[in-house]
């Protein structure tokens, strides 16, 4: 079973979601980003780790800002991988999954990429904007390796087009839980969204579907019915938050996840 | 890799989108998939229903004035000693430029589909400019996207935006110009696509907004392609058409009614952006053949790093500052239909120069690069040659830059 499986497996067990973070890779150093993973994975569940691009065309303002200071400290691919493969050495049960755009990945070359994924240990990838179909070639790759590539689905996705992205998916489904970029604030009630995050759980109940988009400290709780929910902007805007009051950002960002965590305990 | 003959460039892809196989596509966040489809659909069926054709040309005729002229630079032809040259001038359109065509078409469609507000990026300012003209005319509310240095260098556009109602949204992240604008307009799209209609400035973009832009741009080389019969009887035996490339939807209109020539007979010369001179950074991927990458949801010739990173462009040509280009010219310039080539900032303001001495006519610092490129060639050309140069967009709004670097205008 995959890491990524045993993750939903366990949580199970105790009755609760999963917790998923997203961290941007090189924010706001290398080896900050490196400590803030491995303090945070004692409360998270799965840790997506993104790795940052200059022209995101679905990222609200906090990754955003993240995403530039990585790039502004230099970070390179092969940094990314090489933060993956040091938080796998201490954590290597706790699932990664990378997140990013395709430009970057592309000219990597897709088998390239997904060698190295394999190799330094990720678990998962995600890319927001290879939607499906076009990314059925893709993500067969990644199968073929054992890694899994998580399927994105949105309110806008149509009844017949979610049931062959279901079907067609792995592991993990991700919901974006409104019409939003990251980051935005929750602009459905959770109500509304679980209405409709039960409609895709229904197509096939053994798929471990999350929620992301809007979910905050606030927010959390009234959405914990679902397999597991994607904290990211949050924990990217405490980032920023520390930095401008000269705080150590590790302190702060675990105490947000251990606070998000305690919330759906 | 081959064009078709007799089919439109804009329909030459596969059922993925893409042209050639690999250029263009629709790398997109899932959440735009379905208005994009609905957008699709929308256009395929509105492109074939006459009474939107009619109304389209009841537009283009009324309210953007078409036809522009086809006028004779005789005082520049008889300088340069060689080509005769001529000029297309777009810049008489309403509002001062091709991407009122655009414009006036996506605020057609949009209220068919019902929509209520129109969003759009812009660069040198006409794209936001025309869409927030079109959208008071169509009675549309408006939001243009911006980057905050453009909005600093391209004013005259801006304050027109502001005039016609438009909300102008200033746009701080990355290099603060087009691509910024650009992607932060889809941002918003992205987070209000169930009751806003997305205008893609120029043939860039998803699959569909290049086919739109381009089925709306085309207008201008149908119009040339009569004024040429009447102006020479038949068809020229050598006939150089040059454009200036940002995004490329102006040169795709002025060139598609002519793709199909031999090349021999109707060279097509795309001009990009070579930004300063001695200067390393430029705004032209198609002439330092910069590698294939996605940018803005297509696949196309790209300024970036080799880690996929965009690059920083620098062009005194706001409208050119941009660092990908159409899937559309991608494809030409492989198929070799096309040519391009670029021009710095100091040889476009060099062109204004001279043809602004010369002529009656001040075209804008986009057209400028195509105007060089003119310049350049038509000492060497023959005489029975005929260079046509798409004046697509009028200096107005370039005073501030113009005065800077000239001192005064002409």
């Amino acid at each position: 079973m995959s890491l990524i499986n045993l993750a939903f497996k366990k949580v199970k067990t105790e009755k609760r979601p999963a917790l998923l973070t997203y961290t941007v890779a090189g924010d706001n150093s290398k080896k900050k980003s490196l400590e803030i993973l491995k303090s945070i994975a004692k409360y998270a569940d799965i840790c997506e780790i993104g790795f940052p691009h200059n022209t995101p065309i679905a990222d609200g303002g906090q990754i955003q800002s993240s995403a530039y200071r990585a790039l502004k400290n230099g970070i390179k691919i092969k940094d990314v991988f090489s933060i993956v493969k040091n938080f796998k050495k201490s954590k290597q049960s706790k699932p990664v999954i990378l997140m990013g755009y395709y430009n970057m990945i592309y000219q990597y070359g897709d088998n390239n990429f997904i060698n190295i994924c394999k190799k330094v240990g990720v678990d998962g990838l995600i890319v927001v904007d290879l939607p499906y179909p076009e990314n059925k070639e893709f993500a067969k790759k990644c199968k073929k390796k054992g890694i899994s590539f998580i399927q994105l689905v949105s309110p806008t996705t149509s009844p017949s087009r979610m049931k062959k992205i279901i079907k067609d998916s792995h592991d993990m489904v991700y919901y974006i839980s409104m019409l939003s970029t990251t980051g935005g604030k929750l602009k459905v009630s959770p109500k509304k969204i679980l209405e409709r995050y039960s409609k895709i759980k229904n197509l096939n109940k053994n798929k471990n579907i999350v929620i992301g988009f809007g979910i905050t400290e606030k927010t959390i709780a009234s959405l914990r019915k679902a397999d597991g929910l994607v904290v990211g902007s949050a924990l990217c805007k405490e980032i920023s938050n520390s930095i401008k009051k000269r705080q150590n950002p590790v302190t702060n960002v675990t105490n947000i996840v251990l606070k998000l965590r305690k919330k759906i305990a | 890799m081959k064009l078709k003959k007799k089919i439109p460039l804009i329909d030459q892809h596969n059922k993925n989108g893409f042209w050639g196989g690999k250029f263009g596509g629709n790398f997109i966040p899932e959440t735009l998939k379905k208005p994009i489809e609905d957008l699709t659909e929308l256009f395929e069926k509105l492109r074939y229903d006459k009474k939107f054709l009619k109304e389209r040309d009841y537009y283009f005729k009324n309210y953007i004035g078409s036809p522009t002229s086809f006028i004779k630079l005789q005082n520049l032809s008889d300088h340069l000693g060689g080509a005769q040259i001529y000029a297309k001038m777009v810049s008489e359109a309403n509002g001062g430029a091709h991407k009122i065509y655009n414009a006036t078409v996506h605020c057609l469609i949009a209220k068919k589909a019902g929509k209520k507000y129109v969003v759009g990026d812009t660069g040198a300012g006409y794209a936001g400019k025309m869409l927030s003209m079109a959208a008071k005319k169509f009675g549309l509310k408006c939001k243009i996207f911006m980057g905050a240095k453009d909005i600093k260098r391209q004013k005259p556009n801006v304050d027109a935006m502001k005039k016609n109602g438009a909300e102008v949204v200033p746009v701080y992240s990355g290099s603060q110009t087009l691509v910024d604008a650009v992607s932060e307009c889809m941002r918003y799209w992205v987070s209000n696509c169930d009751n806003t209609h997305m205008c893609v400035g120029s043939t860039v973009g998803p699959n569909i907004f290049v086919k739109i832009c381009g089925w709306s741009t085309a207008q201008i080389s149908r119009e040339l392609k009569t004024q040429i019969q009447s102006e020479f009887k038949k068809i020229p035996k050598k006939i150089k058409l040059i454009n200036c490339v940002g995004g490329g939807s102006s040169a795709y209109g002025f060139w598609s009614e002519f793709i199909d020539y031999d090349k021999k007979q109707i060279e097509l010369i795309g001009v990009e952006a070579g930004g300063p001179k001695n200067s390393r950074l430029h705004a032209a991927p198609l002439t330092t053949g910069a590698k294939l990458g996605i940018l803005h949801g297509a696949a196309a010739y790209v300024c970036q790093n080799s880690e996929g990173q965009i690059n920083d462009t620098a062009s005194i040509s706001a409208g050119l500052d941009y660092p990908g280009v159409s899937p559309i010219h991608c494809f030409l310039k492989d198929t070799k239909r096309a040519r391009y080539t670029s021009a710095t900032d100091e040889g476009a303001l060099n062109a204004y120069k001279l043809v602004t001495k010369l002529e009656k006519i001040k075209p804008s610092l986009e057209p400028c690069h195509a105007f060089a490129e003119a310049i350049k060639i038509a000492p060497k050309l023959s005489k029975e040659t005929i260079i046509i140069v798409n004046s697509c967009g009028d200096a107005k709004k370039d005073r501030d830059i113009l005065k800077e670097r000239l001192g005064k205008i002409n």
